[in-house]
């Protein structure tokens, strides 16, 4: 099913981006956790459609903040 | 039984076999298979399984009593892990004590009928009879179970969905999985993943999903057999296409499943093997679990499950009979019928597609998911819910004369609830004089305790003996007095504030009594609340409370960071008075600081007048600096410890804002914060006591001026509102865009009255008596506001309901007084008078629309945001903030990367934010 509006363009849709290759090693070495501990979010999840994300990448979403102004938020891709 | 024999074993015997206690069965379910193989922990709960595990811990304390009365010799244990699982039939045979075989519950003479359900070989409940199993006493005994041998097997209903699956998944014939070997790897591998993800419950439903996938036809790709739907006839029934399964049937089929598919499903075939979800073998609870109460006549009363195990025990009887005598198949499926429905009962006496078994009063029984399940239940009711002694509750009301962090205990209350204290050397002839004036004259004691536990009542009769006896060792249970720590709550528990430690002054009256400065973080008001007293009975929790828990220690909300306790009422109001008029002669000052607490006068000026910022100045640190804001936005300054600008109000002092209060917490510490709030608060409390504080009609007068430029914002509006009716009607009114021209009118006509009101309001601000008392609370944030004021002496203004005028009532009408299709305000709400000249019939009418809704707004609201504050709180009870900045929840998963975005803790801020200039400023 094709979505019939681009949500990307919407006001309230933050900045979703494929993180590279190093910079998810980098995040989960940061954090020193394996990617099971990652937030989730649907493959599926129109927000992504665009940036053809597979099982397993991390998605990096830039969003505006009330208290930090803008403030970086990491989503591991998962199936459905 | 091992462990009948364990009891009769010598103590040197019983250490060295202690840590092997658990029985050595091979099928004992604590020793074998591993963590997560088994069923999920709902799946299990259903009494059978626990069973064994139950058996197995009883074991070593009962066993272990004897011994460490005597001398006490400790046998540690470590639980590596735990299992859930079935038990099987065989296993339930063997740690059965008696087979149960009539519904017969006793003799003539009373006494229990072997081979009933209440045998003595399940337990005992008599005081004077001996268990035959274990050949302990009533209390001793924990009791054990008992079996019954089901005539023909049945469904438990709680595997229903379970075997569903099962028969769903696999083949009739050969029992196994339909999924071809080759492509067996692959799903196993999938469905690992979905565990991790989704747990046992989503796994078995993928297992569907995926044979369906899979689109093998309907034959077994093992054995080729031809596979027919199986769907489910709710409650037990499965049925084959349009043939039902006999529970003889579907055990048989799960009998086939090889233990390498069983597997697959999540079911570890060490501790669950399929066909034990059928029903061939009844545990019987002991009757320890289901005891009979004897009733004021003599007559006993069964519990409910006894009488639901006398009905299955009865039916099973009669079905066995008619097998035997080879009864017409469709008596025997009739009772076969009967008997699934009084297990199914059994188990859970709520199935939806049941009629629930009744007693013969009409009310359902209580069977087992009934005694476990909801908030009456065993564990929100009996394990997350704990009662306990040394606690009161009654009505609070305040006194503004006891500090911040007392609490008023009545006298009454007093003498019922006890703290223990040790008898020393040193304290002996201290307590013996409690001792001596017993439980009738405070302060005394209630009761001594023996070293070895033994309680005694102190009676006019047991006071000698007992005084006599006393010694180091002993504790005396003294009633409260003043400065006893006490832990005191009020519901709902919102946040940690709910429950403070405050120390105890004993006072006449009947009611538990609080500084009304705590009404806060309580939220707690004085229309006929209630609240509770715990005393804290040993010396770490009375240690624990007193540092971790005291008011003063919570002052500033760890939710908003600024304190949550502060002046309210007539304190604001006197605060704000004193420092904005006072002019006090020094010796009228001196009394009021006297009154306030302070003892330290050195600091008032030596005038022969002083004013209202000296005396609140003299309640400052010295070295105290501060610039902030009142309410009206004028600067406060206080320098060197002197308020040299500004005026006191809501906005230092009050609950929620109170930024003179948070300066001083960070500054000086919460006992200091603490000691000055009681003080300022006395102040404004004593301020208005000597100057007097009321209110005149005349408050609300407006001059005549001001009525006038009000009566004219109002006509203006209502004609500017009365051209728009009329270009509507004559269809001239542009509407806006996305609206409709009825639309765009209401939306207009809404404006304009709220244009004429806020005018109105404006013109009160402006024009309305100064500095009346009045003014003096609204000004202070003490009370009330401008609006109020206005509504009271200019103009009530639009009643609104839902966001709109109000459209109810009649047919094209509000009211009958009006006429079909009259959009004019007076109409639809609009309150022209106010409330000082008196509303007109239909205003007033009007005003109760709007009033009665948001009564019941309120009323329907808050238990609705109860119950999402409960889910809220249950979801989020594990998150924690972890050291290295992130939230985590109890299994290590990342909820944020950084807490609340900014890594601010809030409770040290101010209001969220931190002041990093100050931060400069203050640093060398
Ligand atoms: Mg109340
Ligand atoms: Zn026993
Ligand atoms: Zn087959």
């Amino acid at each position: 099913m094709k979505a019939k509006y681009d949500v990307t363009k919407h006001a309230l849709v933050p900045k979703h981006a494929k993180a590279s290759e190093k910079e998810k090693k980098d995040l989960l070495e940061s954090y020193n956790i394996t990617l099971h501990q990652l937030p989730r979010i649907l493959k599926s999840d129109p927000a992504i459609d665009h940036l053809d994300a597979e099982e397993g990448d991390v998605i990096r979403i830039t969003r505006a903040s009330p208290t930090a102004g803008e403030t970086v938020f990491y989503r591991r891709v998962i199936n459905g | 039984m091992p462990k009948a024999k364990a009891s009769e074993e010598t103590k040197k015997e019983l250490k060295e076999m202690a840590p092997e206690a658990a029985p050595e069965e091979e099928e004992v379910l604590l020793k074998s298979g591993d963590v997560g193989a088994g069923m999920t922990p709902e799946e299990s709960a259903a009494p059978s399984a626990g069973a064994p595990a139950a058996e197995a811990a009883g074991e070593a304390p009962s066993a272990k009593r004897e011994s460490v009365m005597a001398t006490p010799q400790y046998i540690f244990k470590q639980v590596s892990n735990i299992v859930f699982g079935v038990l099987s039939p065989k296993l339930l045979k063997k740690m059965a004590s008696a087979k149960v075989v009539t519904p017969e519950l006793y003799d003539k003479e009373g006494y229990p009928v072997d081979g009933g359900l209440m045998d003595i070989r399940l337990g005992v409940i008599d005081p004077g009879l001996r268990c035959k199993t274990c050949g302990c006493k009533l209390k001793e005994c924990i009791g054990h179970f008992g079996y019954i041998e089901m005539a023909r097997p049945v469904v438990h209903i709680k595997f229903v969905p379970v075997i569903l699956s099962l028969l769903r998944s696999t083949c009739h014939e050969c029992g196994k999985i339909l999924i071809p070997k080759e492509k067996l790897e692959k799903s196993k591998s999938i469905l690992e993943k979905i565990e991790i993800e989704g747990g046992l419950r989503a796994r078995r439903k993928a297992i569907k999903t995926i044979i369906d996938s899979l689109k093998a036809g309907n034959k077994c790709s093992h054995c080729n057999a031809k596979q027919s739907k199986i769907s489910l006839e709710k409650p037990t029934t499965y049925m084959e296409g349009e043939r039902r399964l006999s529970p003889i049937e579907v055990r048989a089929r799960l009998e086939k499943i090889p233990d390498e598919d069983a597997m697959i499903f999540g079911i570890n075939p060490a501790t669950v093997r399929p066909e034990w979800l059928i029903l061939t073998v009844l545990p019987v609870p002991p009757v320890t679990m289901r005891p009979s109460i004897t009733l004021e006549t003599g007559e006993r009363s069964e519990d409910d499950l006894t009488h639901k195990l006398g009905d299955i025990v009865r039916i099973n009887q009669r079905l066995f009979e008619n097998i035997n005598a080879g009864a017409p198949e469709i008596i025997i499926e009739d009772l076969w019928d009967l008997l699934q429905y009084h297990v199914t009962t059994f188990f859970d006496n709520d199935v939806a597609q049941l009629p629930p078994a009744r007693h013969r009063s009409g009310q359902p029984l209580k069977t087992l998911t009934e005694r476990i399940k909801s908030k009456e239940g065993r564990i929100r009711h009996n394990l997350a819910g704990k009662r306990t002694n040394f606690c009161a509750r009654t009505v609070i009301s305040p006194d503004p004369f006891i500090k911040v962090n007392e609490v008023g205990v009545p006298k009454v209350i007093a003498m019922k609830v006890t703290v223990p204290e040790v008898v020393q050397p040193w304290n002996m002839a201290y307590l013996k004089k409690f001792v001596e004036r017993g439980p009738g004259t405070y302060p005394g004691a209630n009761y001594v305790v023996r070293p070895d536990g033994k309680k005694k009542k102190i009676t006019e009769e047991t006071k000698e003996a007992a005084l006599e006896e006393l010694q180091p060792g002993y504790v005396v249970e003294r009633h409260l007095m003043d400065g006893d720590i006490t832990i005191f709550n009020r519901q709902p528990c919102l946040h940690r504030m709910s429950t403070m430690c405050h120390k105890v002054k004993v006072l006449p009256g009947r009611t538990l009594r609080l500084n009304p400065t705590v009404c806060a973080p309580y939220n707690a008001d004085f229309d006929g609340d209630e609240m509770n007293l715990h005393v804290p009975q040993t010396e770490e929790s009375r240690a624990e409370a007193e540092i971790l828990m005291q008011v003063q220690t919570q002052l500033i909300s760890p939710r908003y960071g600024l304190p949550v306790i502060g002046c309210l009422q007539d304190s604001l109001s006197g605060s704000y008075a004193l420092t904005k008029f006072a002019e006090l002669s020094r010796e009228d000052a001196i009394q009021l600081l006297i009154r306030a607490g302070v003892t330290d006068v050195g600091k008032l000026p030596n005038k022969k007048t002083v004013n209202g910022r000296e005396i609140f100045s003299v309640m400052m640190p010295d070295d105290f600096n501060f610039e902030g804001e009142s309410r009206s936005g004028a600067k406060i300054v206080i320098k060197d410890g002197k308020l040299v600008e500004g005026v006191i109000d809501e906005k230092s002092l009050g609950e929620g804002s109170g930024f003179l209060l948070r300066a001083l917490h960070r500054q000086y510490g919460s006992q200091t914060t603490i000691d000055i709030l009681y003080k300022v608060f006395t102040l404004g409390n004593e301020y208005l006591q000597m100057t007097g504080f009321s209110i005149v009609i005349s408050d609300f007068d407006l001059p005549s001026i001001a009525q006038e430029q009000i009566e004219q914002a109002i006509v203006e509006a209502e004609n500017e509102i009365q051209t728009l009716i009329q270009q509507f009607h004559e269809g001239k009114l542009e509407a806006f865009p996305g609206r409709s021209v009825g639309e765009t009118l209401e939306f207009k006509i809404l404006e304009l009255l709220n244009k004429a009101r806020n005018k109105a309001g404006q013109l009160v601000k402006e024009h309305a008596k100064k500095d009346t008392d009045t003014r003096i609370m609204v000004d202070s944030g003490a009370r009330g506001n401008i609006l109020q004021l206005s509504q009271i002496s200019a103009i009530v203004g639009q009643q609104a309901l839902r966001g709109k005028r109000i459209e109810k009532g009649y047919r094209g009408r509000t009211l009958s007084c009006f006429k079909k299709g009259d959009i004019s305000p007076l109409a639809h709400g609009f309150v022209r008078s106010n409330l000082k000249k008196g509303l007109s019939p239909q205003e007033f009418f009007f005003c109760n629309i709007t009033g009665r809704d948001s009564l019941m707004d309120t009323a329907l609201r808050t238990p609705k945001s109860g119950y999402l504050y409960r889910r809220l709180a249950n979801a989020m009870q594990d998150l924690r903030v972890e050291y290295d900045g992130t939230v985590r929840d109890a299994t290590g998963k990342i909820i944020q990367f950084k807490y609340g975005e900014d890594s601010v803790d809030v409770s040290r801020s101010e209001n969220g934010k931190i002041n990093i200039q100050r931060i400069i400023d203050t640093t060398e």
